[in-house]
């Protein structure tokens, strides 16, 4: 089992290999199409991420003591970027879901997304990840 | 003679760089950007006259009521207002909108109608709501057409007696229809509403004579048309604005205050509680004068080649749709491409170092009208230039070939 750290360093390094924006994009797009797609049922308002202007959708599972995420959204590039967080928290321990740094966007050169006037809601995404792993720690506990 | 390349050099931000591209800037319905001549004048006023106005005895304090009162001057003549205490000034045409919803809240009865266009953006509708709650007066809607019209029968036909005020934008936001507004202004008077015209959108292109149009109230915010943020104005009828309760308590806004009543102040101080926004206000008057020196006909002019030339060329792109295909439109192109999702193009453009907006831009009634989640809405100003378009048109295509 690897841990969050080592999920984001891996991250890091693949993005590292890119020379420019359109690579990085690409990428990404890749990615958001192969994203383990969310059960239709729970593409409802009770699971969409509220402040995005492409509707995100996450819903998340306790598999034993760790938490499973799926997701989906109307963008492919927001997609992109869910699958990579689902890459980096899911079939984690909320506990460590919780303490997680999320550091590593920065570091990919998604930062734009970051800011909190993109209406993208990577904040919110991971806003929403978080809360998850709180109301499933006290689950556990 | 207009001169593109002459009139950029007054804006130093469009030679800036984004993304490692040079800037191509296309979300001028959400802000225009800021000339030198402009920003000059408010530092000049920071760096010379800054004091509180209309109160102080003193030297700096007159300089600055002057400067103050040249602008809603400038303003007035500009919207050619009858007198210049009919133009109030606020924070922007949101507040404008809200100072006539919280008068009318006042004067409304449960019998009474507002009247609507599906072609307002949030802030022209949410505030009619609020009023209708309040008043017990129902809203309705003058619904629109494909081309983003509106249906000017169906509107002849909600107009009856118990309408009290219409409004409607100039231009619509979302798809930059030009409304026919002296028509509506005609229809609802007879009737005996009045009307509000939102501006917002209009007045960075068009020089509006709201006495020729017989408007009642008009409102717009200064940074639509190369004027600072956070100030706007709103226009109305001496008579009307007499008759409205003021917005806020507070000072500036009083003849006399004892602890059992309070008269209010005359116009236009009956409406601007508290220190104004002056340095913006001065800007409001110099964007203004910015504005009609390089000459509205020429910019209008201008900018309708750049919407035809924008329009051929989008049109070629395969997939492409444009929404809001009136014949009468200012120079914005609403646009989807196949399923792709708006905030992919934009996100993709943004790399390129192209600026549009995308989303629902603030009128969600027009996208459930299309049924669509949003739309790319690029917007232009008499700044941009036709190579300009070029690069907004290669990067579609390029968006398109990524996200395919």
């Amino acid at each position: 089992m690897k841990t969050i750290e080592t999920i984001q360093e891996e991250i890091v390094e693949e993005f590292s290999l890119f020379e420019d924006w359109m690579q990085r994009y690409e990428y990404m797009i890749d990615l958001g199409k192969s994203l383990p797609l969310i059960n239709e049922q729970y593409k409802t308002d009770t699971y969409v991420i509220k402040g995005c202007q492409s509707k995100v959708w996450v819903h998340a599972e306790l598999k034993e003591d760790q938490l499973n995420f799926t997701a989906d959204s109307e963008a492919i590039i927001t997609k992109g970027i869910i699958a990579i967080l689902i890459r980096v928290f899911s079939n984690q321990h909320p506990k460590d879901i919780l303490t997680a740094n999320t550091d590593f966007i920065d570091r990919i050169g998604l930062k734009e997304h970051l800011s909190p006037t993109r209406a993208n809601g990577l904040v919110s995404m991971i806003k929403q990840i978080k809360m998850y792993a709180v109301a499933f720690q006290t689950q556990l506990n | 003679m207009f001169d593109v390349k002459q009139v950029r050099k007054d804006f130093p931000i469009l030679s800036r760089s984004v993304n490692g591209q040079p800037l191509v800037y296309l979300d001028n319905a959400a802000t225009s950007q800021t000339p030198k001549q402009v920003v000059e004048v408010i530092s000049d006023y920071y760096y010379r006259y800054n004091a509180n106005i209309h109160r102080g005895v003193h030297k700096l304090s007159q300089e600055a009521t002057d400067a103050y009162e040249k602008a809603r001057t400038t303003i007035q003549t500009h919207f050619n207002a009858a007198h210049p205490h009919e133009i109030i000034f606020t924070s922007g045409t949101t507040e404008s909108i809200n100072v006539i919803a919280a008068g009318y809240a006042s004067i409304l009865s449960k019998e009474d109608e507002l009247l609507i266009s599906a072609l307002e953006h949030h802030s022209n509708i949410v505030p009619w709501q609020m009023l209708c709650e309040k008043t017990g007066a129902t809203l309705k809607v003058i619904p629109m057409t494909k081309l983003g019209t509106l249906d000017m029968e169906a509107f002849e036909n909600l107009l009856n007696p118990n309408t009290k005020l219409v409004f409607v934008n100039h231009v619509s936001n979302a798809l930059g229809t030009i409304n026919p507004i002296k028509e509506i202004i005609d229809k609802s008077h007879q009737k005996g509403a009045k009307v509000l015209i939102d501006g917002a959108q209009a007045s960075p292109h068009i020089k509006t004579d709201v006495q020729a149009l017989n408007i009642d109230y008009y409102v717009t915010s200064a940074h639509k048309l190369c004027g600072p943020t956070g100030v706007g104005m709103l226009y109305g009828k001496e008579t009307l604005l007499k008759k409205l309760p003021p917005y806020q308590g507070g000072g500036e806004m009083i003849a006399s205050v004892t602890f059992e009543k309070t008269t209010y102040a005359d116009l236009p101080h009956k409406f601007e509680a508290g220190t104004p926004n002056i340095s913006g206000g001065i800007a409001f008057g110099a964007a203004l004068d910015y504005m009609n020196k390089i000459d509205f006909e020429a910019i209008a002019s201008y900018e309708r080649e750049l919407l035809i030339y924008a329009t051929d060329a989008l049109k070629k792109i395969d997939g492409l749709k444009i929404y809001g295909e009136a014949s009468e439109k200012t120079a914005v192109i609403s646009f989807n491409v196949g399923t792709i999702h708006p905030y992919d193009i934009g996100s993709i453009l943004d790399q390129m170092g192209i600026a549009v907006r995308t989303g629902h831009h603030c009128a969600q009634p027009i996208m459930d009208f299309y049924n669509i989640p949003g739309t790319v809405r690029a917007s232009f100003s008499f700044y941009n230039t036709f190579e300009e378009i070029d690069v907004l048109d290669k990067g579609i295509r390029k968006a398109i070939l990524m996200l395919q």
